[in-house]
């Protein structure tokens, strides 16, 4: 059976989603057919239409568009940039962040929610960029969210899947894609996270603070790859920490 | 308004004086800032963590943190890469009055410095605006002297409206408002608030400001507060180095940011790093001891401290010293830049505020910043 992921009724090959704007313009084409990308997120922010370094003019044809709602603050900031964003002709596609807090850029969970309902009774295709919490992800789901996009840790940070078992909850009890957004630094954290369960993995400072960003992108592309079929393949039985004790604690039983 | 030999730490009674205690802690945080003390084990300790603590900054911008400047700078470059990418972002500044009623003793625009004045007509703004437009850039910097009687808000509010048409980023570096005048302007369009504090040292503050209302120390202290109350998204800090005891000044800025943030998570935090440069009638003005190296060190403490602030650099530095520090530290430079009133369609009406060291064009410094092996950034915000 072909291995597809379906977001709001779109079907892709690729499980790597690629985070736009930390590398040169000139280079997106190159690492988007290196990581076989089908879709990349965009900073609406970025978007300098009919002007010099306008991010829209170097997505290459044919791939899907994922703009985000950075630089909101709140709910109504991100109906507003993804309204825009439609008018600009973007797509129906919309990653909501909500983001009110500068230091370690956590997204508030409350207010994304609260895009999430508005946008999705819109039309829009929402993917929320969120703290892995399951509470929240059951409002998103119920609120209408096509994907759910948790953070593995703070955007930038290169740091892995920190939140490894709270993105695990959410990966065993939400029937929507789940897609590790933020923090995977390297494609083994990459490749760790697809065999936990999630759907897709999204990177973007991992690529851009590589020294060849191009080959990098295969690379995780490969980490992608390898970690889908890892959790297709499932896993065996992997201990941690003690062995079986060879004596078994049940033996005392006489029936 | 003509205030002389009043106590310089007393609001006057048209000033809005807010609620905080962000003054006493940038100022208790100074006093006890004894750079002297720090060791080359505290310097490394600093460069060894993921999140700096203020004792950190410390000691990065310590004497003992020099012979580190190599060490700073590749951390710097590691976090300005995590967290901008190799994003450089461009902008211009738009002086629009020259008029001033400060007597700053370091600066080309003190009342009694003898210069051409100057003030653009709403006419002439807009051709400015236009001209600086076609160059590409779509983020402006609007500046005025400090005059309130002859340029006052409303008049700001007027350029600012103008500006709208044709930029998506506005910052404003005019004299220190009220919070109800911050939300005015922020409602004209600014959403970018510069504010430097000169030096933070409140007895040297009043040595260098003899007279006029910009002597009020706190209330030039808490003028990014007052912006941040008044709905404006992002603040910038500096001090101007080599006024006083640069170490102890850039220490301050880097507490006032800390400070800040911490009470307003949200505000976008960014640094400037402003040095004292010649001036009309005063081509002697200089930075003292703070040369390119120590600088360096106050970018980098900067950008270790807050690896999440903007920093700009300045036209006041070469155009060798800018093409390096961008990437490494810096965020956003400046281009095709004029510091006289005007400049940019015609021949400045005004005289300048200080002398430029960088007077490339828009389409030069582009050029240096893809040379680099960075990317030109003409717009980054959206105004929600």
């Amino acid at each position: 059976m072909k291995d597809t992921l379906i977001i709001g009724g779109h079907e892709f090959n690729s499980r790597f989603i690629l985070g736009s704007g930390k590398f040169s313009l000139e280079m997106t084409k190159a690492v988007i057919e290196n990581g076989g990308v089908e879709m990349a997120t965009l900073a609406l922010r970025r978007a300098n239409a009919g002007g010099k370094e306008n991010i829209l003019d170097y997505m290459p044809e044919g791939i899907t568009l994922l703009p985000n709602t950075s630089g909101a603050r709140t709910a109504e900031e991100a109906v507003r940039i993804a309204r825009l964003s439609r008018e600009l002709g973007c797509g129906d596609f919309v990653k909501i962040e909500v983001i009110h807090e500068s230091k370690y850029l956590m997204p508030d969970n409350y207010e994304t929610i609260k895009a999430t309902e508005i946008l999705a009774k819109e039309g829009f295709i929402v993917m929320p960029y969120m703290m892995p919490d399951l509470v929240a992800a059951r409002s998103l789901r119920d609120a209408g969210a096509s994907a759910i996009m948790p953070l593995g840790a703070p955007i930038g940070s290169n740091k892995g899947l920190c939140t490894r078992d709270f993105v695990k909850m959410i990966v065993e009890e939400i029937d929507l894609p789940i897609i590790v957004d933020a923090g995977i630094g390297r494609p083994s954290q990459a490749c760790e996270a697809m065999e936990l369960g999630v759907d897709a993995v999204m990177a973007n400072t991992a690529i851009a603070t590589a020294g060849d960003v191009a080959s990098m992108a295969k690379a995780f592309k490969l980490a992608i790859e390898a970690g889908r079929l890892a959790y297709l393949s499932r896993p065996g039985r992997v201990l941690e920490f003690r062995g079986e004790a060879s004596s078994p604690l049940t033996g005392f039983m006489e029936n | 308004m003509k205030v002389t030999a009043t106590d310089h730490m007393k609001y006057l009674d048209t000033m809005e004086a807010v609620d905080s205690d962000i003054m006493d802690k940038v100022l208790k945080a100074m006093e006890h800032y004894d750079y002297h003390r720090y060791t080359e084990a505290d310097v490394r300790s600093a460069l060894a963590k993921d999140i700096l603590s203020p004792e950190d900054f410390a000691a990065l911008l310590s004497p003992a943190a020099f012979p580190f400047l190599e060490e700073m700078a590749h951390k710097a470059q590691y976090e300005t890469r995590k967290h901008f990418g190799n994003s450089i972002c461009m902008f211009t500044p738009l002086y629009i009055a020259n008029y001033c009623e400060n007597e700053c003793v370091y600066c080309g625009f003190n009342c009694k410095n003898k210069i051409h004045r100057a003030k653009l007509t709403y006419e002439e703004i807009d051709h400015e605006l236009a001209t600086i437009a076609r160059t590409g850039l779509k983020e402006i910097l609007i500046l005025t002297g400090e005059s309130r009687r002859m340029s006052d808000v409303e008049y700001i509010g007027e350029a600012l409206k103008l500006a709208r048409k044709y930029f998506s980023t506005i910052g404003i570096e005019i004299y220190p408002l009220n919070s109800d005048e911050y939300r005015y302007l922020h409602e004209c369009g600014a959403d970018f608030v510069s504010v430097y504090q000169e030096t933070y040292n409140p007895v040297k503050y009043e040595q260098m400001h003899p007279s006029g209302p910009k002597r009020v120390y706190p209330y030039r202290l808490n003028a990014q507060e007052r912006a941040l109350m008044g709905g404006m998204r992002g603040v910038s800090f500096g001090a101007l180095l080599g006024l006083d005891d640069f170490r102890k000044d850039a220490f301050a800025s880097g507490m006032h940011a800390y400070y800040i943030q911490q009470k307003y998570p949200h505000a976008e935090i960014s640094f400037s790093t402003p040095r004292l440069r010649p001036y009309v009638n005063n081509a002697d003005n200089n930075p003292n001891d703070v040369h390119e190296p120590q600088l360096l060190q106050v970018m980098l403490a900067y950008r270790l401290f807050m690896p999440f602030a903007g920093i700009t650099i300045s036209t006041r530095e070469r155009a060798g010293f800018r093409d390096n520090v961008i990437g490494m530290a810096a965020t956003k430079i400046s281009a095709g830049v004029s510091v006289g009133v005007g400049g940019h369609e015609e021949e400045a009406k005004g005289d300048e505020q200080f002398e430029i060291s960088d007077p490339r064009s828009v389409t030069e410094v582009h050029q240096a910043i893809l040379n680099h092996g960075l990317q030109p950034v003409y717009t980054d915000y959206l105004w929600v």
